[in-house]
Parts: C-alpha cells; sequence; structure tokens
C-alpha cells in the first residue's frame, strides 16, 4: 500500500521536506503507524491530521493512494 | 460563490465590483457587506516586518467553500466572495476579502461575520512572521480563540 504525505508550516521545515511517498508492506495501517514511520520521535500531541483533506485522527485507517497531511495548529488567515 | 487563493497583490474593493458586475443579476441584491483584512505591522507585542502565509492547496479551498455554505443554509444569502492572499506580504496589503450579497442587510452582516470568524480562527493557514530583527518565526498559537463564534452565538439558530 502507497500513501502520499505531506507536511505544512513549522513541521515542513522539521521534517525537511513538503512531501514524500511511504509505501507498506501491509494492506492495513493507520496514521499512528504511519508517522512512526515517517519519524523517530512520538506524534506531538497538538499535531492535526487530515486525510484526504478532512480532519481526523492517529486512529484512521489508511487505504492505498491516500493522501495524508500532518500540521500544526492552524493559526488562521 | 467564489473561493480563490492568490499570491498575488490584492485589490479587494475592485475583486467586489468585478464579481458584483459578472455573477450577480442586477437588481436583485439589496446591498453587499464586505469585510477586509490587512496585515498589522505588529503580533503579541512584537513589531512585524513582513509575513509568509502558509496554506493546504485544496483543503483551505474546500473548507472554506463549506462554511460558505454553512452561512447560506443559515442565513438568506444570494452570494458570497472569498479572496485570500498567501505567500509573502508587508505591512497594509490586504490579505482577505469577504463579501456577501444579500436581499436584506442582516443576512449579509450575520453570514460575512460567520464567515470571518471561521477563516481567522479555524482555516487551514499557518502565518509565519518575519520581525524587524530579521527573526522568521512560525506564529504557534492563533490569537483568535477558536470556538467562539459559536458561543457567541452568531449562528441563527444557536
Amino acid at each position: 500500500m502507497d500513501v502520499k504525505v505531506r507536511y505544512f508550516a513549522s513541521l515542513r521545515d522539521r521534517m525537511g521536506k513538503g512531501d514524500e511517498s511511504v509505501s507498506f508492506d501491509k494492506d492495513t495501517a493507520t496514521v499512528a503507524d504511519l508517522w512512526s514511520k515517517v519519524s523517530s520521535e512520538p506524534m506531538p500531541e497538538s499535531i492535526l491530521v487530515a486525510v484526504n483533506m478532512e480532519y481526523t485522527d492517529s486512529s484512521h485507517e489508511l487505504k492505498n493512494g491516500d493522501e495524508v497531511a500532518f500540521f500544526p495548529p492552524v493559526t488562521g488567515g | 460563490m467564489k473561493v480563490f487563493i492568490t499570491k498575488d497583490a490584492l485589490d479587494p474593493y475592485k475583486e467586489i465590483l468585478d464579481y458584483e458586475n459578472t455573477a450577480l443579476p442586477a437588481g436583485k441584491h439589496g446591498g453587499v457587506v464586505s469585510f477586509v483584512g490587512t496585515m498589522r505591522d505588529f503580533n503579541d507585542g512584537q513589531d512585524v516586518n513582513a509575513m509568509d502565509l502558509d496554506y493546504y492547496p485544496g483543503m483551505t479551498e474546500r473548507h472554506i467553500e463549506r462554511v460558505i455554505q454553512e452561512a447560506s443554509d443559515e442565513w438568506d444569502v444570494m452570494d458570497a466572495l472569498v479572496v485570500h492572499r498567501v505567500g509573502k506580504m508587508v505591512p497594509t496589503d490586504p490579505i482577505v476579502l469577504v463579501a456577501v450579497w444579500s436581499a436584506h442587510r442582516k443576512d449579509s452582516f450575520d453570514a460575512c461575520r460567520y464567515i470571518i470568524n471561521y477563516l481567522k480562527e479555524s482555516a487551514p493557514f499557518w502565518k509565519c512572521e518575519v520581525t524587524t530583527s530579521g527573526e522568521k518565526h512560525w506564529v504557534e498559537h492563533n490569537s483568535e480563540d477558536p470556538g467562539a463564534a459559536a458561543r457567541k452565538g452568531l449562528k441563527k439558530s444557536a
């Protein structure tokens, strides 16, 4: 299973990239599984997650082709 | 309804006129209420020289369109326009325009306030400020209070 991952704002700086592709050997994985693949640090509590541009949480089950975004709390326009 | 996000300089009053002249039938609306947000030269007690606004292309527009739809479900809105600037900007630059047309003023005022409150509190935008000393930092805390709009009973049903 392959997913596209995007990072925004301070998290983009911290990860050193704006996006990446991640492959899993298995067919099921959650957002939490994905985070542990892209970072050695625990997922900060304040980080927000969107899957296919809708807010969700770290227990969300991912599907092949999903776009997952991690970002800090929004600071408004 | 129209939502667009641009890296170009924004002329909000021209946008209102252009949209009104092209998208709205003449003589049907009783007025337009608009909010134009401009960049301040201070935030949290610090002088700010410039700002770089980040957003999530696709998600940001989708969520703004949804909040316009919510406002249209609550109030008698004929049409609405939101233009938001992103990227680099300096104090006095217009950042955001919300314009709402309706037959009667109350619907326009209420819907416009609902939409701009959402934009300031919850829309996917992130501010990176450059202070007068040249220091860049991501704004970590929203100076707006998320959820305040709901508590203030701005929705008609609340």
